[in-house]
């Protein structure tokens, strides 16, 4: 990677957490009026994936989706609006924050339902297979998504079928306030995809371009038409499980396993490496943020200004 | 009425069944994700680990339909579990386990039955949008072997819940996240309030309004405005959607002659489409007036707040169509709406909620 192309990526993650944080912010004016699941501190996952992907791969999600719609190339402005549930939001108001969709970015769609698009990304994948094309499908899901049967299901369909899909599982240790060593023996999650005949890899969150190098193996597999691959990344999450602020307090995890993971910020660490190499001053950083914050600062005024869905538009939605 | 002197929440009241139902029958224990966790679905299982151990009081893997498989065979193996799930829709990975096996078992085999609860939670607002805030009890009231319950008070969450546990089949106690909060007079002992039998919080002549769950408080908030100008309705609060209380419903729509039914539920197939034919298919019954039901549109649930008032039908849409019913002239009916608050927003319970659910 040259430098400009990692300074590119570094970017993109800040711009990640600079939007999350911002909705965490905002959230409170009883404005955004939907639940929100934010990824502060799992943000380089989405970034590093998505850094290995072209425009016409897809990818689909689940709750925690606004870092993977961002990284995938999803539209900012259209995603604010969705979550003011305004008509120019990127279902024009109908979905909120949990079904966020950009087609055109080759964002195919979150669901909050757990493990609801997995066979979903399966079944894009099949189509990529039958149609001959060198596309790959991406789905991202949680620690707890493993423990659905459809997740044994789809991954079974994929291996047998060889489908191009990568699996992505962001392991952040918990599903809501349940730690993982409730719901599961000791084992590892990658060893399950391994089951099924998927090779499969477990990563450590690390720096954005440790990251980003250690996936581009496993979406070349994909996309070079041998079957599936499935990467478990260990991260954390950092806020509360649903919604802007934090819940340490209630007494789920500890202070101290929060704070050793917020001390690893991958984000900060990926800065530490552009600024060793000279490639982050102040300026550059400096420059970065308020690019960022114009970009959200403008998104935000668009979305707040924006009209809201009519009745109009919600009798046309109908279907059937 | 009032059944004791000690006011406490819905949340609270779910708390205390199956906390006194574990203290009764050691084959009582109680499963669900987050039931341990520090928030205790929405404080409905705060403390009972503490009471009664983490061996009865258990977290799950996020593994709905087999888990529910697990629970019927130990229902069937003489454990009573109450499962609980925190949002109904999350349940519809376990459809094949409670339609194919808990609800047909006892037929198919003519031997045990399935003491099984799901206690499942429906709701409205903020935005939960089209897989958040279903209300299925029509799809599960379809179903032969299945009782459905949906209390709408304390008192009766209490002692419905109680008597769900008690049953030999499998019910589906469907709480309203709205209601959880809502307090009322519960006594501290145990005690039962029947299934398949009805409520009746208000009565009149003017005409029957048949509700459930939180429809009822809808109704209630509507038939005071009524009462203001000197209309008595006969409120049923069905309690239980299956099996329906006939009986109470024909009496009432005998005397009446008005019939208006509420279902937080879609039109199509819906609870009220099922009382309103139960009705019509009584040769005995005369209407003055076509009866009329209230439900959600046949739409998937959107997450705009605009769109909300679209959506969720509430006191306004009630009165409305009691006027029509009564054939009230239209300075009448603009009379009694003018007696609505002005304000509601239809997507939070009151004004001191700030999201999310
Ligand atoms: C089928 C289903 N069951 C339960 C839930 C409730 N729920 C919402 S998020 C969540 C935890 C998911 O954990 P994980 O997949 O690890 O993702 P994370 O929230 O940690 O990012 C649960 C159980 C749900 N949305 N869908
Ligand atoms: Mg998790």
């Amino acid at each position: 990677m040259t430098d400009k192309e990692r300074l590119d990526l570094y970017a993109r993650t800040l711009r990640v957490r600079k939007i999350e944080e911002a909705i965490a912010d905002l959230y409170p004016g009883q404005e955004m009026r939907c639940p929100v699941h934010l990824s502060i501190g799992q943000e380089v996952t989405a970034v590093a994936v998505c850094s290995n992907l072209k425009k016409s791969d897809y990818v689909f999600s689940n709750h925690r989706c606004h870092g993977h719609y961002l990284a995938k190339g999803g539209d900012l402005k259209r995603m604010l609006a969705e979550i003011y549930g305004k008509a120019a939001g990127c279902t024009g108001g109908f979905g909120g924050s949990m079904h966020l969709v950009d087609e055109a970015a080759g964002f195919m769609g979150a669901v909050p339902i757990v493990a609801g698009t997995i066979p979903i990304a399966v079944g894009a994948a099949f189509k990529f297979k039958m149609r001959k094309e060198k596309r790959v499908s991406v789905a991202f899901f949680g620690d707890a998504a493993v423990e659905e049967g459809v997740f044994h299901e789809a991954a079974n369909f994929a291996a047998l079928h060889k489908l191009p899909v990568l699996f992505v599982c962001e392991n952040n240790l918990y599903a809501v306030y349940t730690p993982l060593r409730e719901r599961q023996p000791e084992q590892q999650i990658c060893g399950l995809a391994r089951a099924h005949g998927i090779p499969s890899s477990q990563l450590h969150e690390g720096d954005l371009f440790d990251l980003s190098g250690k996936l581009r193996g496993a979406v070349a597999h994909v996309r070079s038409g041998k079957g599936p691959a499935f990467v478990e990344i260990f991260t954390y999450r950092w806020r509360e499980h649903c919604g802007p602020g934090y819940d340490n307090n209630i007494g789920y995890r500890t202070c101290e396993e929060f704070e050793s993971w917020k001390s690893r910020d991958p984000l900060e660490r990926t800065a530490a490496i552009l600024r060793k190499a000279g490639v982050l001053d102040a300026e550059t950083e400096q420059r970065l943020e308020k690019k960022i914050a114009a970009e959200i600062g403008e998104a935000v005024k668009f979305s707040k200004a924006a009209p809201f869905p009519t009745r109009k538009d919600y009798d046309k939605r109908a279907y059937a | 009425m009032r059944n004791s002197d000690r006011k406490i929440k819905y949340s609270q009241a779910v708390n205390e069944a199956v906390s006194q139902c574990m203290e009764s029958d050691p084959a009582v224990f109680i499963i669900g994700e987050g039931v341990p966790d520090p928030k205790g679905i929405f404080g409905t299982t705060l403390g009972l680990k503490e009471k009664f151990g983490s061996a009865r009081v258990m977290d799950m893997p996020v593994s709905e339909n087999g888990v529910t498989g697990i629970m019927i065979g130990a229902a069937l193996a003489g454990m009573r579990p109450v499962m609980t799930h925190q949002r109904m829709d999350f349940m519809l990975y376990a459809m094949d386990q409670l339609l194919n096996n808990a609800a047909k078992w006892k037929y198919m085999f003519g031997g045990r039955s399935v003491p099984l609860v799901i206690r499942t939670i429906i709701g409205r607002g903020w935005g939960q949008g089209a897989q958040h805030s279903q209300n299925f009890q029509a799809l599960f009231a379809h179903i032969p072997g299945l009782k459905v319950v949906m209390p709408a008070t304390a008192y009766d969450a209490k002692g419905l819940l109680v008597s769900s546990i008690e049953d030999d089949g499998p019910v589906i106690f469907i709480e309203h996240r709205w209601l959880h909060d809502t307090v009322d007079y519960v006594p501290e002992e145990i005690y039962r309030v029947p299934l398949g039998k009805c409520g009746r919080p208000r009565s009149g002549d003017a005409l029957t309004i048949i509700s459930h769950s939180y429809m009822t408080i809808e109704a209630l908030k509507a038939a005071g405005i009524l009462e203001k100008e000197g209309i008595f309705a006969d409120l049923i609060d069905l309690r239980t959607v299956k099996p329906l209380d006939l009986a109470s419903i024909f009496r009432s729509v005998k005397r009446t002659g008005r019939l208006l039914v509420l279902d937080d539920d879609w039109k199509t197939g819906g609870v009220a489409a099922e009382i309103i034919a139960s009705v019509a298919e009584n040769g005995r019954l005369k209407l003055k007036k076509p009866p009329a039901r209230i439900t959600l549109p046949d739409v998937p649930t959107p997450t705009s707040p605009a769109l909300s008032k679209f959506y969720y039908p509430g006191t306004k849409e009630i009165i409305s169509k009691a006027a029509e019913l009564l054939g009230l002239n239209n300075g009448k009916k603009l009379k009694l709406l003018s007696r609505i608050p002005a304000n509601i927003l239809q997507d939070v319970p009151d004004r001191s909620f700030t999201g999310p659910f």
